[in-house]
């Protein structure tokens, strides 16, 4: 009787020592190594992944120098800085320093120079023989007095190897319905919804300085160049809410899929039809918009260019770069990796993309299925609030490697392949 | 015919007031039952209209849509958040530091008692406590809003 009883009371006693061991054992082994692999993310064989820095602050675009330093900017600001400077080590990135008293999304080396944007301006800053930043407090205004009205407001850029930079100016809205009432035509393509290009090297040009170089796009945040057949490509997010505006016409299953986030290869001149038109990837074809007189299968004017490549509704493409590093297998020489920020407007359907996606590429277009690269990094909960990450932002390693940055948590990885 | 259609309109409404003025003395039990069933419609409204940009949990979406949590936006002053819903809202917005710009259009088109139900769900819900909101609230606010 009486050892029952002690038994009794020993008992809970047992419980709580062996939950404690068991949390400590839990703490000492089981998180690092599961966490660890490959940062999280989930990549093809033969890969693997590291975060080189965390917590580095809202990480938009990203460019690497050939001595392996990272220009990181940042969305905002963070202790008053909104370019921050990485180095590499191996698998560590080291804060080396910070500069621009401003945020945003643009960042690109191109001939000795450094380009930064922010919502409204672009600057650069001169290099030195390392490509550091020589004179880190005072930039050459190379654009300015961009529209920025509170939505698509990041102005991404790219430049070419002919003294150009491509500015992408973001419609400020979704489908220009609150512009346009008697639907005459959307009037705020004069100065937005396109691509402007302007010389890289002259300082405080304005709109009129530059030339709408291609219209009719909502909003651009990947952009890149491509050296194969010297050309603009651009990523566009596609415009929301088919279902919420339409619900006779679009179901809400079609409206988490439609319209397809497209890739356009741009001339000058050309007009990808935003908000008359968008792409169906589904049909395989561009249709009218319904706010224009469409029902789901009108097709659009052949006016209007159609995309080189398409992708499901909503994924929001945040970073486009072509591969020219000879790390990565052949198969990935010159194609596209895309950053896709991931989905919000296909709730209440489950929300998608938070994902690295590997367009192959043959003489310079896009040629056969695109295929998820990297995968993971949104963690249990894929919502545009609950994500562990959101990728953003791609760039090149001197040795080949991609980066991909974090703009949630502000985690940099990198990824290699080991032969 | 005017006449006719008002009166159906109002009818449920003059209905609800009645059933409430009647049941005054055990105010307490009924409340809950009318604030149950506002909170049923609630969610029918909020699932169709409000979540594809505030989400199934009120959460919104970083940069864009404000969360509808935790907020005094949504906790606070009646009058300024039904406002919200009959004109929309396009100004920038800084929500426990982080901003959101997207944005909302108006929803004049609701009816007052919709309006009134949807923001009793919201104030209600995703660990919000707030007040109920009546249509009778709804409507005094409809009218000084012309």
């Amino acid at each position: 009787m009486k050892i029952k009883r002690l038994q009794i009371l020993l008992l809970p006693l047992c419980a709580i020592i062996g939950l404690i061991a068991f949390n400590a054992f839990k703490k000492a082994h089981v998180p690092t190594t599961v966490y660890n692999v490959n940062a999280g993310l989930t990549i093809p064989a033969g890969f693997s992944a590291v975060a080189v820095a965390e917590q580095v602050g809202n990480a938009r675009h990203i460019v690497v120098t050939p001595e392996n330093d990272i220009y990181v900017h940042l969305a905002g600001t963070k202790n008053g800085k909104g370019i921050l400077v990485l180095h590499v080590n191996g698998d560590k990135a080291t804060l080396k320093s910070s500069f621009a008293n401003y945020g945003g999304t643009g960042i690109a080396i191109k001939n000795g120079y450094l380009y930064a944007s922010n919502d409204k301006d672009v600057y650069r800053y001169k290099l030195n023989e390392k490509n550091e930043v020589i004179n880190p407090d005072q930039p050459e205004t190379i654009v300015t007095g961009l529209l920025s009205r509170r939505a698509h407001e990041a102005k991404a850029f790219c430049l070419d190897n002919n003294g150009n930079i491509y500015v992408n100016i973001g419609a400020y809205s979704n489908i220009c319905s609150e512009f346009d009432h008697d639907r005459k035509g959307c009037p705020i393509l004069d100065s937005a919804g396109g691509i402007w290009q302007f010389k890289a090297d002259k300082s405080n040009q304005h709109y009129g300085d530059g030339i709408r170089y291609a219209t009719g796009l909502r909003n651009v945040v990947g952009l890149a160049w491509n050296q194969q057949d010297n050309q603009l490509f651009v990523m566009q997010h596609g415009r929301d809410a088919l279902h919420d505006l339409f619900p006779n016409l679009y179901t809400v299953h079609q409206s988490a899929e439609l319209p397809a986030e497209c890739m356009f290869a741009l001339k000058n001149g050309d007009n990808a039809g935003w908000p008359y038109v968008y792409y169906d990837w589904i049909q395989h074809k561009n249709m009218l918009g319904p706010e224009y007189g469409g029902d789901g299968k009108k097709a659009a004017d052949p006016k209007f260019i159609e995309p080189v490549a398409a992708y499901p509704g909503h994924y929001a493409p945040n970073g486009l770069l072509f591969y020219t590093g000879n790390q990565f297998p052949e198969k990935y020489k010159n194609g596209a990796f895309i950053a896709f920020h991931g989905s919000w407007n296909r709730a209440p359907e489950p929300q998608a993309g938070y994902c690295v996606v590997f367009q192959p590429f043959k003489n310079g277009k896009p040629d056969g299925k695109w295929e998820v690269f990297a995968d993971g990094f949104a963690g249990a909960n894929k919502s545009p609030g609950g994500a562990a990450h959101r990728p953003c932002g791609l760039a090149q390693g001197p040795d080949g490697s991609l980066y991909v940055s974090d703009d949630q948590k502000g985690t940099i990885y990198k990824i290699t392949y080991k032969k | 015919m005017k006449i006719k259609t008002t009166a159906l309109l109002l009818s449920p409404l003059l209905f609800f007031n009645c059933l409430y003025a009647q049941v005054k003395p055990v105010k307490k039990t009924v409340h809950h039952a009318t604030a149950a069933s506002s909170m049923a419609r609630g969610k029918i409204v909020y699932t169709s209209i409000c979540l594809a940009c505030h989400m199934a949990d009120g959460g919104g979406v970083p940069s864009l849509n404000p969360p509808i949590t935790g907020t005094e936006y949504v906790l606070g002053d009646k009058t300024r958040l039904i406002k919200i819903v009959l004109n929309g809202f396009k100004e920038d917005v800084e929500i426990n530091g982080q901003k959101f710009s997207n944005s909302m259009t108006p929803h004049s088109d609701l009816k007052d008692q919709q309006i009134a139900d949807v923001l009793t769900y919201v104030r209600k819900s995703f660990g919000n406590k707030a007040s109920t909101i009546t249509a009778a609230e709804v409507k005094k606010v409809r009218a000084l809003n012309k």
